[in-house]
C-alpha cells in the first residue's frame, strides 16, 4: 500500500456487515394458542420478526429438517433465535433440541427452552444438550429482552469474527503470510462467555 | 365536581385493585397489560378471549372423560388440566390457576369424587372471571367513548 492511500475492505457478497440493527428472525414452538399468542406479542414488542408454529414436528418441517423435498427453497431461510415449549404432544422440545444441534444448517442457531416446570435434571439435560437458555413460564418481557440483549451481543461477537478474519483474508491476499491465531482465541472467549452465562442461569435457578 | 371521566375512571381503578386483592389476577395479568399499546390495542381482550376459548374445550373434555364411570381415562384429564394450568398461568387468572393444581392432585391420586368437584369449581371460576372481564373492559370502553384515557392502575 503507498502513503496516503486509503485501505478499502471489500465487503464479500452475501456478507453482512451492517451497523444498523438488524431484525432478528425468531420461531417460536408451542402447542398452546395462549401461549403461542403471548410470545409472538412478547417478541414482536421486542422488535423482533416471529413466526410461530405449533409442535415440533411442524418446526422441522419449517426449518426443512423433517427430511421432505421442501429443504433445497430454504437456503435463504434465516433464524436468528428458537424458543419452544418443553412439554409438547409428539415431538417435545427437548427432542427438537436434538435435531436443532444434529443439522449442519441450524445447529449455531440459539435455542431457548421454555417450561412451566422448574425441574432441575430437566433443566439441565437441556443445557448440556446444547440450549442456551431455559426459561420458566409464565415468561416476562425481562426475560424476553435478556434473551434478545444475549443473542445480539453473540451475533455481534460473529460479525467481529468475520470482519476480523475478512481483514486477515485481505492482508494474506497482499502479503502472503497466513496465520489463524487470532481467529481462534477471539471464538475461545466467545466461547467461554457463553458457557459462563449457562452456569450463571443454573445457579440462578437454584 | 367530579366529572363523567373521573368518575369512570375511578370506578375503573376501584375495580381493577379489587380483583388482584380478591385473587382474581396476579402480576402475569399486569405483565400483559405491559404488552397493550396503540398498535396493539385489544391484546389483552384477545388473549384472555383465547383463554377462555381454551376453558371452555378442555372442562368439556375433562368433563366426558369423567363421565366414563369405571373407565376414567385419568391421563387425558391430567394432560387436560395440565394445559388449562399454563394457560391461566400466562394469562394471570390465578383463582383458575390454583384450582387446577388442585384438580392435579386429585387426578394424580385418582380421585374420581375429587376430580368431578374440581372440575366443577374450576367450570364455574372461569365463568366468573370471564364476567368480571367483561365488565372491566365494558368500564374501559365507556372510558374511551366518554373521551377519557384508561388510567395506569399499579397495584
Amino acid at each position: 500500500m503507498a502513503v496516503g492511500e486509503v485501505m478499502r475492505m471489500e465487503i464479500p457478497a452475501g456478507g453482512d456487515l451492517t451497523v444498523t440493527t438488524p431484525e432478528l428472525h425468531v420461531l417460536a414452538v408451542d402447542d398452546s394458542i395462549v401461549d403461542r399468542k403471548v410470545i409472538e406479542r412478547l417478541l414482536r414488542i421486542s422488535s423482533c420478526k416471529v413466526t410461530t408454529v405449533e409442535s415440533g414436528t411442524r418446526a422441522l418441517q419449517y426449518l426443512g429438517l423433517d427430511g421432505g423435498k421442501g429443504a433445497s427453497n430454504l437456503k435463504d431461510l434465516k433464524v436468528n433465535l428458537i424458543v419452544t415449549d418443553y412439554s409438547m404432544p409428539g415431538l417435545s422440545g427437548y427432542d427438537l433440541l436434538k435435531k436443532i444441534k444434529e443439522s449442519s444448517a441450524f445447529r449455531e442457531v440459539p435455542v431457548v427452552i421454555m417450561s412451566s416446570e422448574n425441574i432441575l435434571p430437566r433443566i439441565q439435560e437441556c443445557l448440556k444438550e446444547g440450549a442456551e437458555e431455559f426459561l420458566l413460564k409464565p415468561v416476562k418481557l425481562a426475560d424476553v429482552k435478556r434473551i434478545k440483549q444475549l443473542i445480539m451481543r453473540n451475533e455481534a461477537e460473529e460479525c467481529k469474527i468475520l470482519s476480523h478474519s475478512n481483514k486477515r483474508k485481505l492482508q494474506e491476499d497482499s502479503d502472503t503470510s497466513s496465520s489463524s491465531h487470532d481467529d481462534t482465541s477471539v471464538k475461545d472467549s466467545s466461547c467461554s462467555k457463553r458457557m459462563k452465562s449457562e452456569s450463571e442461569n443454573l445457579f440462578s435457578l437454584l | 365536581m367530579d366529572t363523567l371521566i373521573a368518575q369512570l375512571q375511578r370506578q375503573f381503578r376501584d375495580y381493577t385493585i379489587s380483583l388482584y386483592h380478591q385473587g382474581f389476577l396476579d402480576d402475569q395479568f399486569t405483565e400483559l397489560k405491559k404488552l397493550q399499546d396503540e398498535c396493539s390495542p385489544d391484546f389483552v381482550a384477545e388473549v384472555v378471549t383465547l383463554f377462555f376459548e381454551d376453558c371452555e374445550k378442555l372442562i368439556s373434555n375433562m368433563a366426558r372423560a369423567l363421565d366414563q364411570a369405571g373407565n376414567v381415562d385419568f391421563k387425558l384429564v391430567g394432560s387436560s388440566v395440565h394445559q388449562l394450568k399454563g394457560s391461566s398461568s400466562s394469562v394471570g387468572a390465578k383463582r383458575v390457576k390454583g384450582l387446577c393444581i388442585t384438580l392435579k392432585e386429585c387426578c394424580d391420586s385418582q380421585n374420581y369424587e375429587g376430580c368431578v368437584r374440581c372440575l366443577q369449581q374450576v367450570d364455574i371460576e372461569y365463568k366468573t372471571l370471564k364476567a368480571k372481564l367483561q365488565d372491566l373492559f365494558n368500564l374501559e370502553q365507556q372510558i374511551v367513548q366518554a373521551g377519557g384515557r384508561i388510567p395506569q392502575v399499579d397495584i
